[in-house]
């Protein structure tokens, strides 16, 4: 039996020709601007006489890859849940020490310190899942304060670098196969085992309801909390892999690490890769690509010996103007249905058929003055 | 919050029957509206713990020192309260402080009649980037704290790029007087600073603003975007003022700190966070739509004397931030839980009208209150 | 799904004396509901009449304050929606619950999903979904497609093939065709017809007449909370089935015109006005008059509205004023312009719950005129008594009043600004019998001095008693004006259509050629109904086999 389905309009942007096509459209995109961008340095680097790709360059960008990787692909999970973590600066420092501290210099402890540093991390991650969830504390507040005390704690239990990291466990932080680093490596298997759990298992399938409707989620019956928990858990482990790359190449842990401004990187590379600050969809690969970007701005900066505080001023920029493009592509939930639409393109040249002023709200609220229905009852 | 005074008749204008002693409770009630009487409360047990282990402190001139020390974080809530209550957060503060002392230090550069010049410049560039804030946050709708953390990277950034990294030059002592000195001027006698002062001006100015139609919009703009809108306000314009006001803030904290500290690559740093305590802790509700400018200052000023309780205490100074971090939680975990003023439910119920066909008794019933 | 045979006898659903009560005010009672398996039961009722409540206890969003309900002959209570989707009564509600970033068989698997060896078998649930898809006939979806990008009707498609993969044997639809163009609602007929076919019986909820004898076997009438009747669609007309659901007691307080109110120069008027949600709008409304827009949920009352106050401007046609013509876009404008709107929702759109009475009260003129506000809020108190506002105190925060205090609060905010033009959407909606006396008087004080009123309301007799002139709304479109005093029924009967057979949707009969013979459609030569109305039995409901 055919239907009416096929006459029915669709919105525009999809083009439903096979599955998964349209998601890797956003992610295809920022795909696209690192290659611009890389494009871009290469030539400018080949116009000072220089090559950007050579070993040793490509060898600090996929460093410099590897460590805000990591903790950029843990905040992803916390963002595509709605919620955000701005401790994980903290956690990179604590867990830095711990497991430089554990291992003490003896290659025996060696997995003894990884595990010690992990738990840490999970710890820090189950403490914010549970603040934001059962005490309902606003994740910005949650995390906030509890990398607060982390960085009380560490301030005053550490004086400086502590620990020392036998050498063995140092080639994690050094080792390279021609100019990719062991880091790297390790980076993508962190990064399949990721992309693994947030697109094939229920978890990271409730992730994305729990970030897109909660109410919707509830209703199907997910544990919201168990959720946002396992986000922040999963967040705090990742910062904990990125505190052992971070033991390893100093050699010892050191506090000071939180102050490389991994919180805010780390939300820039997922919101640069196409997540939605206001959860519900985002992708594993664009963060990375995220991360790629960034750190070729950061390679070619370096290459130019460009100022970094020129970097700061770029970066704060690139953020705000990719949150404010991407606010413009927000789909609004409740779709707002035409009942004339060939009519809509009017008489009066230039409006639209839709809400046009500037002073009602976007409030996501069904009440809202949009061209939606009567309130119901 | 019930109002405890004596019921006021309907009809009657609202301040010709009130006596001055029913008025003067009612502007307590008002002024320590909402979750802010924990804030007075805490404040007055850390004063007290203080004056325990220092009496000394209760003298003139060591309050005095305590409150200009304390000016800075106070007008700095006082922007950031403008700024949350209308629902939204500015994390650029602390590094438009650093930006302005610098600002300040460079064209200063200890000449005497570059002073008031600058320090307009100086007022017009904390406008200026208050302004951007809100234009990006209300047009370009981008989520405030995203927004600010980036102005605040960019700040910090620019600054330094346009210094090299350390900051030159020198303030003058017509600019320091305002953090430093005080009336009369007379230094190592008792003098009530400036800087309290002008935060007492500022304060007053706050609540006098909060009261006109301007602070009671903002508040509605907080509490609910969509009627404020339906009500005529721009909302927009009410938001971007919200961050002015911020800005401005800012840039006079950046006087005082400058007066005060003097000039340093780290002037600045953290302090968006601690105005944000400060403001939390004062019973500021995050989202907005609730809490007074005064419950504001009063945290900040229960932070700054919980530090000097800790430096009684010879804590080291490496536990604050902990300290705050606790703050926070608990002052935003004691907000959220299920009282009454959260219960409300957000829109018209299914209606339990009663039916026309049905008997209705002569007197009509006044249903119960709508908070379930 | 075996297909049962129309008309088999044990229902599958009992609802016997059902009844709930909200905050002390009854809105359901003595509810008696047997639903059958295959059957198409039409619930019906005006705006307020207890359908929404009702389907949602049925949903197992609410729990009865009374009687029983029974599933397959046992008794049984809907603790959550999930439960009651689990015995196998789901609900498709106006809202959605859908996410749109997620595909077609991610919603329809969201919280259940199908698992091999611990990973999600993404293959089977596509392939499990789109085996749904094929089953209920609809070849242009597909399970990979992203349900934001589908069209509302679309949308609809997929709730409602979540609902048959939970084994539904009853679904509930809340308006299902209110968010539907015209085309779209094929598409849903088609559907109705294909579950049928396979046994599951389906509860519709709606206004709309002509779907109601299109689709429908049996029709469950209530009226103000009350069960009224159930009848076999065959029984009974549209006129008679319109008399059902108004016809009431002229029981209320609506007070009488000010003999000396005369209408005077039109002060609002619109021609043609039209956007993506209204075409061809003409109205006027003068001053001192009350002009009333009567319809269905959905007709575009609020839309207009909204054009009026600038909220969602009209993008076709001229908007005037005194006889000028006037650009609104703002809220701001308006209110400059001298309009005024009281919204629907008074808790989400009209006060700023947090805030005291007297902070909301003086709202427009702190945001529109804050030079002149401190002077004219003096009239404040003068408004809220005369509207017999009874609270403590001025400080009380407007979330602890009742219903009709607070629409008292948003009343006195706009009439503190004086405007000429007032605009009233649902005023009365969820307040106590007092409020609404004091709304009432307060229309007529108005008018007496030459404010021009035009009122939205789905309350019928409130229309009939208070309106000057009544105009009609069907599907974004004026159905036609009234005269002051007409019945009820003849304005529902244009609201809905009933009275107008031209309307009739053509059902797409090449359609259905493989459904079963012997399925008669409600609806086609119904005999003209008997002048006694049809009585509530417990086996009323027969279905005719052959017409």
């Amino acid at each position: 039996m055919s239907t009416a389905v096929s006459t029915a309009s669709r919105s525009t942007g999809s083009t439903t020709s096979g599955p998964r096509r349209r998601r890797l459209g956003s992610t295809g995109i920022v795909y696209l601007a690192l290659v611009g961008i890389l494009v871009v340095s290469a030539g400018l680097v080949a116009a000072q006489g220089g090559n950007f790709f050579s070993q040793g360059n490509l060898f600090y960008l996929l460093s410099q890859t590897s460590l805000l990787g990591f903790v950029a692909i843990g905040q992803t999970f916390v963002i595509l849940c709605k919620s955000l973590d701005l401790s994980v600066g903290y956690v990179v420092a604590w867990s830095s020490l711990v497991a430089a501290t554990t291992m003490a210099g003896d290659p025996s402890r060696i997995w003894l310190g990884v595990l010690a540093a992990l738990a840490v991390a999970a710890g820090v991650g189950l403490v914010n899942g549970l603040v934001i969830s059962k005490l309902r504390v606003n994740s910005f507040i949650a995390t906030l304060g509890v990398g607060l005390i982390i960085k009380g704690y560490l301030d005053t239990q550490y004086k400086g670098p502590s620990g020392e990291v036998p050498q063995a466990f140092q080639g994690f932080g050094y080792t390279r196969i021609g100019p990719v680093p062991i880091s790297v490596v390790v980076l993508a298997v962190v990064m399949v085992l990721a992309v693994v759990l947030l697109t094939r298992t229920r978890p990271g399938y409730h992730m994305f309801a729990v970030g897109g409707n909660i109410d919707v989620a509830r209703l199907s019956g997910i544990r919201t909390d168990r959720s946002i928990i396992l986000a922040h858990v999963v967040c705090s482990l990742c910062a904990g892999v990125a505190g052992l790359l971070i033991a390893a190449r100093f050699g010892t842990g050191n506090a000071l690490v939180y102050t490389y401004g991994y919180d805010l990187n780390s939300i820039a590379a997922v919101v640069l890769g196409g997540t939605l600050l206001m959860g519900g969809r985002g992708s594993i690969l664009g963060t990375v690509a995220g991360v790629l970007i960034l750190a070729s701005l950061d390679t070619v900066f370096n290459v130019l010996d460009v100022s970094p505080f020129f970097k700061d001023v770029l970066r704060g920029a690139i953020i705000i103007a990719a949150v404010a493009m991407y606010a413009r592509r927000q789909i609004d939930p409740a779709s707002s249905r035409a009942r004339f639409r060939a009519l809509g393109q009017s008489v009066r040249p230039g409006s639209r058929s839709g809400p046009a002023d500037p002073a009602a709200p976007a409030r996501e609220n069904p009440s809202a003055p949009t061209t939606g229905t009567e309130a119901t009852r | 919050m019930s109002s405890s005074t004596p019921a006021t008749r309907p009809g009657s204008p609202d301040g010709a029957q009130a006596s001055s002693r029913g008025g003067f409770s009612r502007w307590v009630q008002r002024a320590t509206s909402g979750s802010s009487w924990t804030v007075y409360a805490l404040l007055v047990v850390v004063f007290v713990a203080i004056l325990v282990m220092n009496p000394s402190f209760g003298e003139p001139m060591s309050i005095m020192a305590f409150l200009k020390k304390a000016a800075p974080l106070v007008v700095l809530a006082i922007g950031q309260y403008f700024v949350i209550v209308s629902g939204e957060f500015d994390l650029s503060v602390g590094s438009l402080v650093g930006a302005q002392v610098v600002i300040a230090a460079k064209f200063i550069d200890g000449d005497e009649s570059m002073t008031w010049p600058v320090i307009g410049l100086m007022v017009l560039f904390g406008l200026g980037v208050g302004l951007v804030n809100g234009l990006i946050v209300t047009l370009l709708k981008v989520p405030s704290f995203i927004t600010t953390l980036g102005m605040m990277l960019v700040l910090y950034g620019a600054i330094r790029l346009w210094t090299g990294g350390a900051p030159t030059g020198s303030l003058t002592e017509g600019f320091r007087q305002w953090g430093r000195g005080g009336l009369p001027d007379s230094p190592g006698q008792f003098q009530v600073p400036y800087a309290v002062l002008i935060t007492v001006v500022l304060g007053v100015v706050a609540v006098v603003l909060m009261r006109r139609p301007f602070g009671r919009t903002l508040v509605a703009t907080g509490d609910n975007d969509v009627a404020a809108a339906f009500s005529g306000a721009s909302v927009w314009w009410v938001r971007t003022r919200a961050f002015l006001f911020s800005g401005f803030m800012a840039t006079v904290a950046g006087i005082l700190i400058g007066g005060y500290a003097g000039v340093t690559a780290q002037v600045g740093e953290g302090l968006e966070f601690m105005a944000i305590t400060a403001v939390v802790l004062g019973g500021v509700v995050l989202g907005g739509g609730r809490g007074s400018v005064v419950a504001a200052m009063a945290g900040a000023l229960t932070l700054e004397a919980l530090f000097t309780l800790f430096n009684q205490l010879s804590l080291p100074s490496t536990i604050r931030p902990a300290v705050q971090g606790v703050i926070i939680i608990a002052a935003v975990a004691y907000a959220a839980m299920p009282r009454r003023s959260k219960a409300a439910p957000t829109s018209t119920p299914s209606p339990p009208t009663t039916p026309a066909g049905v008997h209705e008794p002569t007197v009509p019933k006044e249903p119960q209150p709508a908070a379930p | 799904m075996t297909a049962q045979p129309l008309g088999a006898s044990a229902p599958l659903l009992t609802l016997r004396g059902v009844g709930k009560v909200f905050f002390g005010n009854s809105v359901l009672r003595g509810i008696d509901l047997d639903v059958r398996p295959g059957e198409v039961h039409a619930l019906v009722g005006e705006n307020g009449a207890g359908k929404s409540t009702l389907m949602k206890i049925i949903a197992g969003v609410h729990q009865p304050d009374a009687g029983t309900m029974e599933l397959d002959g046992a008794p049984v209570t809907f603790a959550s929606p999930l439960a009651a989707q689990a015995a196998g009564v789901s609900t498709v509600f106006q809202e959605f619950n859908l996410l749109p970033e997620r595909t077609v068989a991610e919603n329809v698997y969201l919280g259940r999903e199908p698992r091999r060896f611990g990973i999600v078998d993404a293959r089977r649930m596509a392939r499990d979904t789109d085996a749904l898809l094929a089953d209920l006939g609809l070849h242009g979806l597909a399970s990979w497609m992203r349900v934001g990008s589908l069209s509302v009707a679309e949308q609809q498609v997929v709730e409602i093939v979540k609902a048959v993969s939970y084994d539904a044997r009853i679904i509930s639809m809340d308006e299902p065709t209110a968010a539907l163009a015209d085309q779209e609602v094929e598409l849903l007929y088609a559907l109705v017809h294909q579950l049928r076919a396979r046994g599951v019986a389906i509860l519709y909820v709606s206004h709309r007449l002509k779907e109601i004898f299109d689709l429908c076997d049996t029709i469950t009438v209530l009226k103000d909370g009350d069960f009224v009747l159930t009848t076999a669609t065959a029984d009974i007309t549209p006129d008679r089935l319109v008399r059902t659901m108004v016809g009431r007691e002229f029981a209320g307080y609506y007070p009488d015109k000010d003999p000396g109110t005369v209408p005077g120069a039109v002060k609002l008027a619109l021609a043609g006005a039209g956007n993506t949600q209204v075409d061809g709008i003409d109205l006027e409304v003068r001053a001192g008059e009350i002009v009333a827009l009567a319809g269905l949920q959905g007709s575009g009352r609020t839309e207009i509205a909204h054009g009026v106050f600038g909220v969602a401007p009209f993008t076709r046609g001229t908007v005037l004023l005194d006889g000028e013509p006037v650009t609104v876009s703002s809220a701001r404008e308006a209110v400059r312009l001298g309009l005024a709107l009281v919204t629907e929702d008074r808790k989400a759109e009209g006060l700023a719950l947090e805030q005291s009475i007297s902070a909301n009260a003086r709202l427009v003129l702190d945001a529109v005129t804050p030079g002149s506000s401190d002077r004219r809020a003096q009239a404040i108190p003068g408004i809220l008594s005369s509207l017999d506002l009874v609270s403590r105190s001025k400080d009380a925060e407007v979330q602890y009043l009742s219903g009709g205090n607070q629409q008292k609060v948003v009343l006195a905010k706009w009439l503190v600004t004086e405007p000429s033009v007032i605009v009233l959407d649902e005023p009365t909606r969820g307040i106590d019998v007092g409020a609404k006396r004091a709304v009432y008087d307060l229309m007529r004080t108005l008018t007496a001095r030459g404010v021009a009123i035009l009122l939205i309301s789905s309350e019928l007799p409130e229309v009939v008693a208070m309106a000057d002139r009544i105009l009609v709304m069907r599907d974004g479109r004026l159905a036609g004006e009234l005269p002051a005093g007409s019945d009820e029924e003849t304005i529902m009967a244009l609201a809905t259509g009933a009275g107008d057979g031209s309307e009739h949707v053509e059902v797409d009969l090449s359609a259905l050629a493989d459904l079963p013979r012997d399925a008669a459609l409600p609806g086609d030569a119904a005999p003209p109904g008997d002048a006694a109305a049809p009585t509530r039995s417990a086996h009323s409901d027969t279905l005719q086999e052959e017409k």
